[in-house]
C-alpha cells in the first residue's frame, strides 16, 4: 500500500461500517489519490461476519491547507470521520529561566502547533528550546532557557504539536545522500566541488541566501587563513562564528607571521614565539578592537581584516580558557547565543571547520534545512554534531588546511 | 397482510425547489393529483394492502411523500433529520404520528441527515443505503446499526435521483430493478455482486420513476412506463400495475415516495 506520511497538511480519518461489501473503502483510497493527495493506513480491521463492521484509521495529507480541506470535505462525504485533534496543552513558567514541567522539547525542524484548531507555523524553529504561545495574538515561538519569563505560556507534552520532516532534494546533488557518516574514505575532492556548487547555488538565489562560517584555530595553524580570508573577500561567506583563538592566531598570523608561536613558512619554532598571540591580543587591546586595528592598518591581512573590510559581521564567544580575551570577545554566554542568533537570518549553508564544540553549540542553533557541513581531521568532531542532534550534516573527514585550499580552487573556475 | 402509511395530499404544492425536478412555475394541479392518488390508494386496497393515513400539516406540502418519514420496523419507528430546511418541519409531525401509534420511537440517526425508506431499502437480509444528495453514509450506519442489519452503501451520482427509492427496487427475494445511469462505476459494481438478479432499466424509464414502485403480491404497481419493461416484468413472473403519477413526478416523486412500509 503506498504509505505517505510526510505531507505537510494531514488529517487523520476514521472510516467504519461495511466499507468492504460496499467498495467505500476503495473509493477513499482512489480518491485520495485522484486528488492528488497522499495517504497512510494506520490501522485496518475487516469485519470478519457478514454483520461485523470493519474500521480503517487512515492518515491522509495534501500539498497545501486548502487542498486538504476540499479532499477531507469529499471524503466525509463517503462516511469518513475526521478524527478532531486537540489543541496543544499550556501551561504557565513558574519564575524566570525555568520551563514548566513536562514542557515541549523542541527539534531543528520545521514545527506547527494547534491553537485554537488552527495549526499555527512555530518561528525560529531550533532545537533544545520550548515553545511559547501567545494567544491572544495566536503566535508561537521557541525560546531558549534564557529568555523564559514566569508566566509565559509553553507547550507542555506532544498533544496538537507536528513536526515536518525534511523532504529530501530532488536533484541529485550533494545534499540528496545527506547522511552523517563520517567516512575517511569518501572521494573528497568530488565532495568538496559539490560543496562549492551549493554555495554558488545559494548565492544565485534572489535574494542570496547567506553561508555561515564556524572556524576554530587550526585554520589558521594549518596556514588556511589566507583561503578562508579569499573566500570572504569574493563574497562567499557572510557570516562567521569564532572564538578568542581562531581571532587571536589570525591576528598573530598576520602581525608575526606565526601561529602558536610556529613559523607558518617555515615551520620553525620563532624566538619568543609563545608570547606571540599574547602580544597580539594586547596590541589589540591597546587600539580598542579588531575592527579599530584593520582600520588603522595594524592589521592589514587575515580572516578578522577580511570580515572588517568586507563588513561581514562576526561573533566571538568566549571561554574559560582564553587569553585576553579580544576586545569582540563576548564573555557572556546566553549573550553570545543571542548574538549568533541574530545573525542566523537567511542562513542556508553552514560550514563548521575544525571546531567540536563551537560546531555542536551552532548546530544547536541551526534550523534543519540548513545544510551543514562539517570538516575536521577527527572523525569523533564530525559525527559529534550529528549524534548531538545535527543529524542533517554532512561530514568530511579531511585537513580543514586541503579542504579550504580545494575549496578556492573550484570557487576560482 | 401488507400495511403502508400515506398522507392525502390536501395541502400539496410546489412551493420550493430542493431537486431538479421541481419548478415553481410547473404548478400542480389539485384536483388531478388528487386524482391520481386516490387512484394509488384504491388500487393498493384493492390489492389487498392495509392503508393507514396521516393528515398533512399545511406548511409541509411534501409530506405526501411519506417514504422519507423513517423507517418503521416492527413497533419500533426511527425517524428522518430532512436535509433541507422546507421539509425538517415534517418530521415532528411524524414522530408524533408514531409515539401516538405506540411505537417505540428509536432516534438513531440523530444529528445526521437521513431521509428514512426514500434512501434505506431492504433486500434479503441487508439494507441498502443511498446517500450523498440527502441521507449522509453515517446516518445510514448508525441505522443499520440499530437494525442490526449489514449494509452496502451506495454513492448516488446523478442529482435526479436523488434518493435510492428513485432508481433502485429491490422486486424481490432475487431481482433488483435499478437505473446504471444514477451511480457510479463502484456503486454499479456493488449492486451487481450483491444482487443475484440485477435488471437494469433504461433511461426513458428511469425518468418515469419507474423504480420508484411497489410490489404486491405478483403485481407491481408503478407509473406508466414503456411496453418493453412491462414485457419484462411479465418475464420475471409479474404483472405491472401502473397507476399515474404526473403530478408527483414534478415534485420529484411517484407511487414509492407516496407510501412508507408499516
Amino acid at each position: 500500500m503506498k504509505a505517505q506520511k510526510n505531507s505537510k497538511f494531514s488529517e487523520t480519518l476514521l472510516l467504519q461500517g461495511h466499507i468492504i461489501d460496499s467498495l467505500t473503502f476503495s473509493k477513499v483510497l482512489d480518491r485520495i489519490m485522484e486528488r492528488g493527495g497522499r495517504f497512510s493506513i494506520d490501522e485496518i480491521h475487516v469485519g470478519q461476519r457478514k454483520n461485523e463492521r470493519s474500521r480503517a484509521l487512515l492518515q491522509v495529507g495534501a500539498g497545501t491547507q486548502g487542498r486538504l480541506d476540499e479532499l477531507l470535505k469529499e471524503l466525509r462525504n463517503l462516511g469518513a470521520e475526521v478524527l478532531e485533534k486537540e489543541d496543544v496543552r499550556l501551561a504557565p513558567a513558574p519564575k524566570d529561566g525555568v520551563f514548566p514541567e513536562g514542557f515541549y522539547a523542541t527539534t531543528n525542524l520545521e514545527t506547527w502547533v494547534r491553537l485554537k484548531g488552527r495549526w499555527v507555523r512555530v518561528r525560529t524553529e531550533q532545537m533544545d528550546a520550548g515553545i511559547r504561545v501567545n494567544r491572544a495574538r495566536s503566535s508561537a515561538e521557541t525560546v531558549r532557557f534564557g529568555g523564559v519569563k514566569r508566566g509565559d505560556l509553553f507547550v507542555i507534552g506532544h498533544h496538537g504539536v507536528k513536526v515536518v520532516p525534511l523532504e529530501r532534494p530532488r536533484d541529485a546533488a550533494l545534499f540528496e545522500f545527506m547522511t552523517s557518516d563520517a567516512s575517511t574514505e569518501k572521494p573528497k575532492t568530488v565532495f568538496i566541488r559539490q560543496i562549492a556548487d551549493a554555495i554558488r547555488q545559494t548565492r544565485r538565489q534572489s535574494p542570496p541566501g547567506k553561508v555561515l562560517v564556524v572556524a576554530g584555530p587550526a585554520v589558521v595553524h594549518t596556514g588556511a587563513h589566507k583561503d578562508l580570508a579569499w573566500l570572504i573577500e569574493r563574497g562567499f561567506v557572510q557570516v562567521l562564528f569564532a572564538g578568542n583563538a581562531l581571532a587571536a592566531h589570525d591576528l598573530e598570523a598576520d602581525l608575526f607571521g606565526t601561529s602558536l608561536g610556529l613559523s607558518l613558512t617555515s615551520g620553525a619554532v620563532t624566538h619568543g614565539g609563545h608570547e606571540h598571540h599574547l602580544r597580539a591580543i594586547n596590541l589589540i587591546r591597546r587600539v580598542g578592537s579588531i575592527r579599530e586595528a584593520v582600520k588603522r592598518r595594524k592589521v592589514r591581512g587575515g580572516i578578522m581584516a577580511a570580515c572588517v573590510r568586507k563588513k561581514i559581521p562576526f561573533v566571538l564567544a568566549g571561554s574559560i580558557r582564553d587569553d585576553g580575551p579580544l576586545p569582540e570577545v563576548l564573555t557572556d554566554v546566553l549573550e553570545a547565543q543571542r548574538a549568533m542568533r541574530r545573525e542566523l537570518e537567511g542562513v542556508q549553508v553552514a560550514i563548521m571547520l575544525a571546531t567540536t564544540l563551537h560546531s555542536v553549540a551552532v548546530g544547536n542553533l541551526l534550523p534543519a534545512r540548513v545544510r551543514t557541513i562539517c570538516v575536521d581531521m577527527n572523525p569523533s568532531s564530525v559525527t559529534k554534531l550529528s549524534d548531538r542532534g545535527t543529524w542533517q550534516s554532512i561530514g568530511l573527514v579531511t585537513d580543514v588546511g586541503y579542504f579550504l585550499r580545494q575549496l578556492r580552487e573550484d570557487l576560482t573556475r | 397482510m401488507p400495511r403502508v402509511l400515506m398522507c392525502p395530499p390536501s395541502h400539496y404544492a410546489i412551493r420550493y425547489e430542493i431537486n431538479p425536478w421541481m419548478k415553481i412555475t410547473h404548478t400542480v394541479n389539485p384536483a388531478a393529483a388528487r386524482r391520481q392518488w386516490d387512484a394509488l390508494s384504491s388500487l393498493l386496497r384493492r390489492l389487498g394492502v392495509s392503508v393507514t393515513l396521516i393528515p398533512q400539516r399545511k406548511g409541509s406540502p411534501d409530506m405526501v411523500f411519506t417514504a422519507n418519514a423513517g423507517i418503521a420496523r416492527g413497533r419500533t419507528f426511527i425517524p428522518s433529520h430532512f436535509r433541507y430546511r422546507e421539509r425538517q418541519a415534517e418530521s415532528a409531525a411524524f414522530t408524533r404520528f408514531f409515539k401516538r401509534k405506540g411505537y417505540r420511537v428509536v432516534d438513531a440517526a440523530k444529528g445526521l441527515y437521513f431521509e428514512g425508506e426514500g434512501d434505506l431499502l431492504s433486500y434479503r437480509d441487508m439494507l441498502w443505503g443511498g446517500f450523498r444528495y440527502r441521507s449522509e453514509l453515517s446516518a445510514h450506519e448508525k441505522v443499520s446499526a440499530a437494525l442490526g442489519k449489514r449494509l452496502v452503501s451506495l454513492e448516488l451520482a446523478q442529482p435526479r435521483f436523488y434518493h435510492l427509492d428513485t432508481c433502485f427496487f429491490p422486486l424481490d427475494e432475487r431481482t433488483i430493478l435499478y437505473y446504471p445511469g444514477a451511480f457510479d462505476a463502484y456503486g454499479r459494481r456493488v449492486i451487481r455482486r450483491f444482487a443475484e438478479n440485477p435488471v437494469a432499466v433504461g433511461k426513458a424509464d428511469a425518468h418515469r420513476f419507474a423504480c420508484n414502485a411497489y410490489r404486491v403480491g405478483r403485481k407491481v404497481v408503478l407509473n406508466e412506463v414503456s411496453r418493453a419493461l412491462k414485457r419484462r416484468l411479465h418475464a420475471l413472473g409479474y404483472q405491472a400495475a401502473e397507476t399515474p403519477t404526473s403530478e408527483f413526478v414534478k415534485a420529484g416523486g411517484s407511487v414509492k415516495c407516496l407510501l412508507l412500509k408499516l
